[in-house]
C-alpha cells in the first residue's frame, strides 16, 4: 500500500456525520468511492478477456462462482498503461443501475484510506482539465490539504452503454 | 378473514391438487376405457373425483362443484356395480374433465367465479346417471318411491372429533350438511369436552355430535360421508330398528341450522367453520392481485430428493468445521490433512450440486400422460385403432426442458396417429394388424435423454417429399441427395404448409417448428423412415438448460466451450480447399458441399496469429444456417460445464452464450454459433441444409 504518502496525514475526524469513503490512488491523482458500496478488495488475478469490448474491460474473473467483470480505471480514464505491480488491487463494488444490481471489479495503483467527511464537504466539481469524465465524479472533497475525487460508480459502471462504445472501437 | 386465507398458498395448493385428480382420472378413465381397469380404478377416479368436488366446495367454485357432482353420482353407479362401463360414458366423463380443466384455469388466473357447466354436457351426465337403472343388466332393485318408504333406516351416529380435526383440513360442519343431504337428520351437540376458556385453544375442536338420520340410504353411504376423517374422530355409527322413526321431519331442519351459530360460540374458531359457501365473501375481495404470468411456478420434491439435500448439507457443515478447526491449527504437518478435508468439501460440494440439479428433475411421464387421451381421441375421430406404447415414463428432465418439449412431443404423436398409421382397411390388406402401434420411450443415454417415436405406418414416401421439394424449388430437379438428406427435408419451412401436409404422407405442418423449439434447447431430432414399415423419430435432449456437454478449445492463450451437441465433427483443414468468396468471405469444400468458414480469432477480435490452415482444427458446427466451420488453435478436451451468465454483471456479448468456471477456478467462455454467424454475416442459404450441392 501507498503508505509513504499516509504518515503526514492528520486523524480521521470521528465526530464526522458523513459519508465514509474508501480511497485510492491512481497515478497521482486521489479518488474516493462510498464505502457502502465496496463489496471486497482482492489481489490482482488475471480475467478472461470478453471479445470485442473496449481494452479498458479487463475480463470476467470467478468470484467464488459468480461472473464478475473487471475494469481497468487507468484506461477507462485514459490515462498511461502501467504494468500492474504488487500494490495493484481490485476494488469489487456494487454498482446500481435503477433496478438492477452489479457487482465489477476495478483494477486501482493501490488502496490507501478510509476517511468520513463531513456533509457537504463534497464539492461540485468544475468543468477541470483532468482526463476524467466529469460525468463520473461526484464532485471533489478537501481532505487535509489534498484533493479527493468522490466517483459516481453507478454511472461508472454503467455496461449498457456499452453498445455505442464497442461499434466505436470496432 | 374468510377469504384472505385462501387467496395464497391454499388456494395454489388447491389448484395444484385439482390438477392432479384430473390427471388421475383422465388416467384412470382411459385404463377403464381400454378395458384394463379393475374395481380399484374405479375407486381410485371415484375419490379423486370427490376431493375435487370437496375442494371446490370449500373454496365457493359452484360451477365446479355442480359438474364434478354430476360426473361423481356417475361413478357411484359405475362403483356400487348399478351401472356397468361404457364408452359412451367414458366419452362424457371425459368431456367433464375437460371442462374442468378449463374451469381450474379460469381459477388459476385469480378468477372466483369459473364459467358455468355447459349444459348439453350436464344433461348428458344426468341422462347416462337415469338410464343407468333400466339400462344395467343386474341393477339391484330400483329404489321407487314406494321402495324409499320401506327401506327408509335409522342410524345413530356418535361423531366425536379429535381435538386436530380441523388442522387437517376438515370441518365437521360440512360433514353434518353432507348427512342432511342423505336424509332428514337430527343433531344434537354436546359440549362437555370443552375445556375452561383460558386453555381454550380455537384452532381445536372439542365438540362431540350425536346425529339422529332417518334415510333410505345404505350403512356404507354413511360412512362414505365419514371417509375422509375416519383417522381423525371417534365413530359410531349404529343401525336403530325403524320403530324409531318417531322424531318429526319439521324437527331435523332447526337444530342443523343452528350448528353454524353454536360451534363459533363454543370456542372453535369461527374462521373454519364459517361457510365458505358464503358467495359475498368470495365477491367482497375484487382487489386479489390476478397472478398470472408473474407467477414463477412450484416444483412439488420429492421427500426422499429433500432428505438427500438436507444429508448432503449436513456433511458440508461438518466439513467447514473440520477445515476451520485446521486453519486455526496451521502448522505444516497437518498439511496431509487439509488436503484431505479439501477433497471431502469437494465431492460435498458436487454432490450438493447434483442433489440441487436433481429438485428441478421431474419425470417424463408427466408429458406422457397428455399422450394416450390424445391417441384415444385422435383415433376414434379418424377411425383408426391406434394403440399407444409409453416406456421409460420414470427418465428425469429438468422441469424446462420438460415443459418446453410437451408441446413438440405432442405434436410429434398427433402427426403419427394422424398421417403415419394407416386406416384398418389399408393395413389388413398390407398385411399389418389392424390395431396399427405408436411407441414412445424415453431413456437415458450418456448426459443426454432420447426420447424415440415409432410408429408401423406407411413410412414417409421420400420420393414425393422430392417432388415437392423441388416443386416449390428447394432442391434442382438434377441434385442428387441422400435419403437422409431428403428425409431432412420435412423439417424445412418451405414444405410446412398445410397443404403439404395431406400432399406428402403426412408430416409437414409445423415440423420446422419442432426442430426449432428442440434446438432452442439444446437438442437435435432425427427422422429415419422405411416405406411401408413406418417411421422413427428421434430425440436428443440435454439432462438440464444449467448444464451442458461442452467441447473444449482453444484460441490463442483462451480456452473456450462449444456445445456438445451442435458439433458435427472436427477435421486437420487443407488450404487448398479453401476458396475465397469476396472481402473477407472464405468457404471450405468438405466432401461434396462448401460450408462457410468463421475464422474464430478474427470474430472474437482476438490478436490473430496468421497462421496456416494446417496448423489449426476446423470444427464443424450446427447453425441455423446449416453447417459452419469454426476455425480454431487447437481441440481440448470435452467436459460438462454449469453454464452462467454474463448479463447479471455485465451484459450480452454477441458471440457468446455465457460463462463457465473451468476446473482450475479461472472462467471460459460459452461460444454461441447462432450469433456468431451473424457476426460474420453469414446468410441464410438457398438449400435446406445450408450446404451449397456442389456441381458434379
Amino acid at each position: 500500500m501507498n503508505i509513504s504518502e499516509n504518515t503526514t496525514r492528520e486523524p480521521l475526524h470521528e465526530t464526522a456525520d458523513g459519508d465514509q469513503l474508501l480511497t485510492f490512488v491512481l497515478g497521482d491523482e486521489e479518488y474516493a468511492v462510498d464505502i457502502l458500496r465496496v463489496q471486497e478488495i482482492r489481489g490482482w488475478s488475471a480475467a478472461t478477456p470478453i471479445p470485442n469490448t473496449p481494452s479498458w474491460i479487463k475480463g470476467i474473473i470467478n468470484l467464488r462462482g459468480a461472473i464478475v467483470p473487471i475494469v481497468d480505471l487507468r484506461e477507462r480514464f485514459g490515462m498511461t498503461v502501467t504494468p500492474y505491480g504488487p500494490t495493484t488491487v481490485v476494488i469489487v463494488l456494487r454498482a446500481i443501475q435503477g433496478e438492477k444490481e452489479r457487482t465489477v471489479g476495478v483494477v486501482v495503483d493501490a488502496v490507501s484510506d478510509v476517511c468520513s467527511l463531513r456533509e457537504g464537504a463534497v464539492q461540485p466539481s468544475p468543468d477541470f482539465g483532468t482526463s476524467v469524465d466529469t460525468g463520473f465524479v461526484r464532485g471533489l472533497a478537501n481532505l487535509a490539504e489534498r484533493m479527493l475525487i468522490v466517483l459516481e460508480i453507478d454511472q461508472l459502471l454503467d455496461f449498457d452503454s456499452l453498445n455505442d462504445i464497442s461499434a466505436r472501437t470496432a | 378473514m374468510s377469504n384472505g386465507l385462501f387467496s395464497g398458498q391454499l388456494r395454489n395448493i388447491f389448484i395444484e391438487e385439482t390438477d392432479d385428480g384430473l390427471e388421475l382420472m383422465e388416467q384412470g378413465l382411459l385404463q377403464l376405457d381400454a378395458g384394463t381397469g379393475d374395481s380399484d380404478v374405479v375407486n381410485s377416479v371415484f375419490r379423486a373425483a370427490h376431493s375435487i368436488k370437496g375442494g371446490g366446495g370449500t373454496f365457493g367454485l359452484t360451477p365446479m362443484v355442480q359438474l364434478t357432482h354430476h360426473a361423481e353420482s356417475l361413478l357411484d353407479q359405475i362403483r356400487l356395480g348399478t351401472r356397468s362401463w361404457s364408452s359412451e360414458i367414458g366419452s362424457a366423463l371425459l368431456s367433464a374433465i375437460d371442462e374442468l380443466r378449463s374451469m381450474l384455469e379460469t381459477v388459476r388466473n385469480g378468477s372466483d367465479a369459473p364459467p358455468q357447466p355447459s349444459s348439453e354436457l350436464l344433461a348428458r351426465l344426468e341422462s347416462l346417471t337415469d338410464a343407468a337403472f333400466g339400462a344395467a343388466p343386474n341393477s339391484e332393485p330400483s329404489p321407487s318411491p314406494k321402495v324409499e318408504v320401506a327401506t327408509e333406516k335409522q342410524f345413530h351416529i356418535d361423531f366425536s372429533p379429535h381435538a386436530d380435526l380441523m388442522a387437517t383440513g376438515n370441518d365437521p360442519l360440512l360433514l353434518l350438511r353432507e348427512l342432511q343431504r342423505l336424509g332428514s337428520v337430527h343433531v344434537t351437540c354436546c359440549d362437555e369436552r370443552l375445556p375452561p376458556m383460558e386453555l381454550l385453544d380455537p384452532r381445536d375442536c372439542h365438540l362431540t355430535w350425536t346425529v339422529r338420520l332417518s334415510t333410505i340410504s345404505t350403512v356404507e353411504d354413511v360412512q362414505e360421508v365419514f371417509a375422509w376423517v375416519e383417522d381423525e374422530c371417534d365413530l359410531e355409527i349404529r343401525e336403530e330398528p325403524a320403530v324409531d322413526a318417531a322424531p318429526p321431519a319439521p324437527d331435523a331442519e332447526a337444530p342443523v341450522a343452528e350448528t353454524p351459530a353454536t360451534a363459533p360460540a363454543a370456542g372453535a374458531a369461527p374462521a373454519p367453520v364459517q361457510p365458505p359457501k358464503d358467495a359475498s365473501a368470495a365477491s367482497n375481495e375484487p382487489s386479489r392481485p390476478k397472478k398470472t404470468s408473474g407467477d414463477p411456478g412450484s416444483i412439488r420434491v420429492g421427500i426422499e430428493k429433500v432428505d438427500a439435500l438436507v444429508d448432503m448439507v449436513g456433511e458440508l457443515v461438518i466439513t467447514q468445521s473440520m477445515l476451520s478447526q485446521l486453519s486455526r491449527e496451521s502448522d505444516a504437518s497437518r498439511l496431509e490433512a487439509l488436503r484431505a478435508g479439501v477433497q471431502q468439501l469437494e465431492r460435498n460440494t458436487r454432490e450438493l450440486q447434483e442433489g440441487v440439479m436433481r429438485m428441478r428433475m421431474l419425470p417424463i411421464g408427466v408429458v406422457f400422460a397428455r399422450l394416450p387421451r390424445l391417441v384415444r381421441d385422435l383415433g376414434r375421430q379418424l377411425g383408426k385403432d391406434v394403440e399407444l406404447i409409453t416406456t421409460g415414463e420414470t427418465t428425469e428432465l429438468d422441469k424446462t426442458v420438460l415443459e418446453k418439449i410437451s408441446d413438440p412431443l405432442v405434436h410429434l404423436v398427433r402427426n403419427s396417429v394422424d398421417h403415419g398409421i394407416e386406416g384398418a382397411d389399408r393395413r389388413q390388406t398390407l398385411g399389418k394388424p389392424a390395431r396399427g402401434t405408436v411407441e414412445i420411450t424415453a431413456s437415458h443415454r450418456g448426459g443426454a435423454v432420447l426420447i424415440e417415436i415409432r410408429d408401423d405406418g406407411g413410412g414417409i414416401d421420400v420420393e414425393r417429399l422430392r417432388a415437392k421439394a423441388v416443386e416449390r424449388g428447394l432442391i434442382a430437379p438434377s441434385d442428387e441427395l441422400e435419403r437422409a438428406a431428403l428425409l431432412d427435408l420435412i423439417f424445412h419451412p418451405g414444405l410446412s404448409t398445410a397443404e403439404a401436409v395431406s400432399d406428402i404422407s403426412g408430416r409437414g405442418v409445423g415440423m420446422d417448428v419442432v426442430r426449432r423449439n428442440i434446438r432452442e434447447l439444446g437438442g437435435s431430432i432425427e427422422v429415419n423412415s422405411t416405406p411401408g414399415e413406418g417411421t422413427r423419430l428421434t430425440i436428443r435432449l440435454p439432462l438440464t438448460l444449467a448444464i451442458l456437454d461442452g467441447q473444449l478449445f482453444r484460441l490463442g492463450a483462451q480456452t473456450y466451450v462449444l456445445p456438445l451437441v451442435s458439433v458435427i465433427e472436427s477435421l486437420v483443414p487443407h488450404t487448398t480447399r479453401l476458396s475465397a468468396l469476396g472481402a473477407g468471405a472464405e468457404v471450405y469444400r468438405l466432401r461434396d458441399s462448401f460450408i462457410p468458414l468463421l475464422r474464430l480469432s478474427k470474430l472474437y477480435g482476438l490478436p490473430g496469429d496468421a497462421r496456416r490452415l494446417e496448423d489449426g482444427l476446423l470444427i464443424v458446427t450446427e447453425s441455423p444456417q446449416g453447417p459452419v466451420g469454426l476455425f480454431v488453435d487447437e481441440l481440448l478436451g470435452q467436459q460438462q460445464v454449469v453454464i452462467k451468465s454474463m448479463e447479471t454483471n455485465f451484459g450480452r456479448v454477441d458471440g457468446v452464450a455465457g460463462a463457465t468456471i473451468l476446473g482450475n477456478g479461472s472462467v471460459a467462455l460459452i461460444a454461441d454459433v447462432p450469433s456468431l454467424t451473424r457476426l460474420h454475416g453469414v446468410s441464410p442459404s438457398r438449400a435446406p441444409n445450408g450446404a451449397q450441392h456442389c456441381a458434379a
